[in-house]
């Protein structure tokens, strides 16, 4: 009972935080290498849990929400984290066996295209496109994919959460 | 064979009913997009959920705040002194030159009473402090910590020590929006000080510079000169320093000269700016006035109505030659 808890709780806590380290601000420099936390914590939920915890939906509210704190348009990372999270869970029970630097290989693909189609939607809604060091985010998540997914890994498993 | 029999559903698990449910979403968000892009309900929403919003902003910018006061914290006796210093001897020639300035300033407003204009250079600002959260790569905004309770209002001009930074497009109950001049979708109306040439910089693909693609073939513009806030669109208050120009070629069309510019506030250093209060009179044509005559209903046909000319005369004063003005004290 108590144990379903803190495992519901560190959940949403790891989402939350997710949203909350996406508004962080980094040094001007450093600015265009920011990963896409949201993305990536759900991508370890998608894998870890599958469908019990990760549906659509949640990712579409995750997205909503991430839409309502950064102001930009609404339903913009909602399409994103709901297209990332139903590749993520079609093809889990093969990426989770995979070994970790192939794992890596598919968090770039699947990141590279959430860019795309950002592009895409940016297009439609008439922004400029962005330069050449906007595509140097999803490398960066996918370095820190291993890392990450072993720091999540370690703390749930010390943290007995299912 | 358990295993098999368990793994085959999940691993080709491509079945309709999870198709048709993304398909549903994605829908759904794009729905949501469209009707934002045309209604902007994403402003209204943030505005009405702020309560949650705004504590997680300040959440947010507790890193940046932290590394502030930890520079601060551990900087060396050395340097504060140093940068003690440095800024006493500007405020002693700021002084200087201000006291200068007040004998003209109040021959000139002299002069503008007899003239019977209302521009005064007195400033109402309010000094805000900017919000370190990260709006997104690429998006050339910034925070700051005043908002609807203070009486901000979209439009805001907001300026720093060097010149300006840009303007307040939205507004939450205790925080606002600021869209820099350099955001792609910014225009502000702009004179060259040296030659008094007005024109338009617009905010660059890049984030860095202002662009300013319109100056005519013959015009004199050189590396160097000083761009102006021209008080043009009732938006700016005329003479504050926007930037400066860095380079001058012809346009790719070749029907213009494009001039780059940096601008010279601190965008990216900036922790305490300045929100002007006082906005510039609308200086432009009038609003269209709502046509006089007979209502359409009883309008004799469309030829004749639209032979009647419509005189509407510009009454606001001619803009007179910029003045570089000093911007606060």
């Amino acid at each position: 009972m108590s144990r379903q808890r803190v495992s519901f709780w560190w959940f949403f806590g790891t989402l939350a935080f997710a949203l909350l380290l996406m508004l962080v601000p980094l040094p001007h420099v450093l600015e265009p290498f920011k990963p896409y936390w949201p993305a990536l914590v759900l991508l370890y939920w998608a894998l870890e849990s599958g469908d019990q915890r990760i549906t659509l939906g949640l990712a579409f509210v995750l997205g909503v929400c991430a839409d309502l704190l950064n102001g930009v348009l609404l339903g913009e990372q909602a399409l994103r984290l709901c297209v990332l999270a139903f590749i993520a869970l079609r093809f889990r029970s093969r990426l989770r066996f995979f070994p970790m630097w192939q794992q890596t290989l598919a968090v770039l693909a699947l990141l590279v295209n959430d860019r795309f189609l950002l592009l895409i939607v940016r297009a439609f809604a008439g922004e400029a496109t962005p330069s050449a060091l906007w595509w140097a985010s999803p490398f960066v998540s996918a370095l820190l994919w291993p890392f990450m997914f072993l720091l999540l890994d370690d703390l749930r498993t010390r943290l007995r959460i299912q | 064979m358990p295993l098999a029999r368990e793994e085959s559903s999940p691993l080709f698990a491509g079945t309709a009913a999870g198709t048709l449910r993304l398909i549903f979403y994605l829908a759904m968000a794009m729905v949501l997009m469209v009707l934002d892009h045309r209604n902007g309900w994403l402003w209204l929403l943030r505005y009405k959920t702020a309560i949650v919003i705004e504590p997680v902003y300040r959440l947010a910018s507790l890193p940046a705040d932290g590394l502030h006061n930890l520079s601060v914290a551990f900087a060396d006796r050395r340097l504060l002194t140093e940068q003690n210093q440095r800024l006493r001897e500007d405020l002693l020639l700021a002084n200087a030159k201000l006291n200068r300035m007040a004998a003209v300033a109040e021959q000139n407003q002299r002069l503008k009473e007899l003239l019977d204009t209302q521009h005064s250079l007195e400033l109402h600002v309010q000094m805000a402090r900017v919000i370190g959260v990260d709006l997104g790569a690429y998006r050339y905004q910034m925070m700051i910590n005043l908002g609807a309770r203070d009486g901000v209002k979209a439009g805001q001009p907001v300026i720093d020590a060097h010149g300006v930074m840009g303007q307040v497009v939205d507004v939450l109950p205790n925080s606002a929006t600021v869209m820099l001049v350099t955001d792609p979708d910014h225009a502000l109306p702009v004179v060259i000080e040296r030659t008094g040439l007005r024109t338009v910089a617009y905010g660059s693909r890049n984030g860095e510079q202002l662009t300013l693609p319109t100056i005519p073939m013959a015009a004199d513009v050189r590396v160097g000169d000083k761009l102006l806030t021209s008080g043009l669109g009732g938006r700016f208050p005329q003479g504050f320093p926007v930037g400066e120009i860095r380079n001058v070629g012809p346009a790719p069309t070749g029907m213009f000269l494009e001039a780059h510019a940096v601008p010279s506030a601190d965008l990216d250093r900036s922790d305490e700016v300045l929100l002007l209060h006082d906005l510039a009179e609308p200086a432009g044509p009038p609003p269209p006035s709502s046509p006089a005559g007979p209502p359409a209903d009883q309008a004799p046909a469309p030829a004749a109505s639209t032979a009647i000319p419509r005189v509407t005369l510009p009454t606001t004063p001619k803009p007179g030659a910029p003045q570089s003005g000093v911007p606060q004290t």
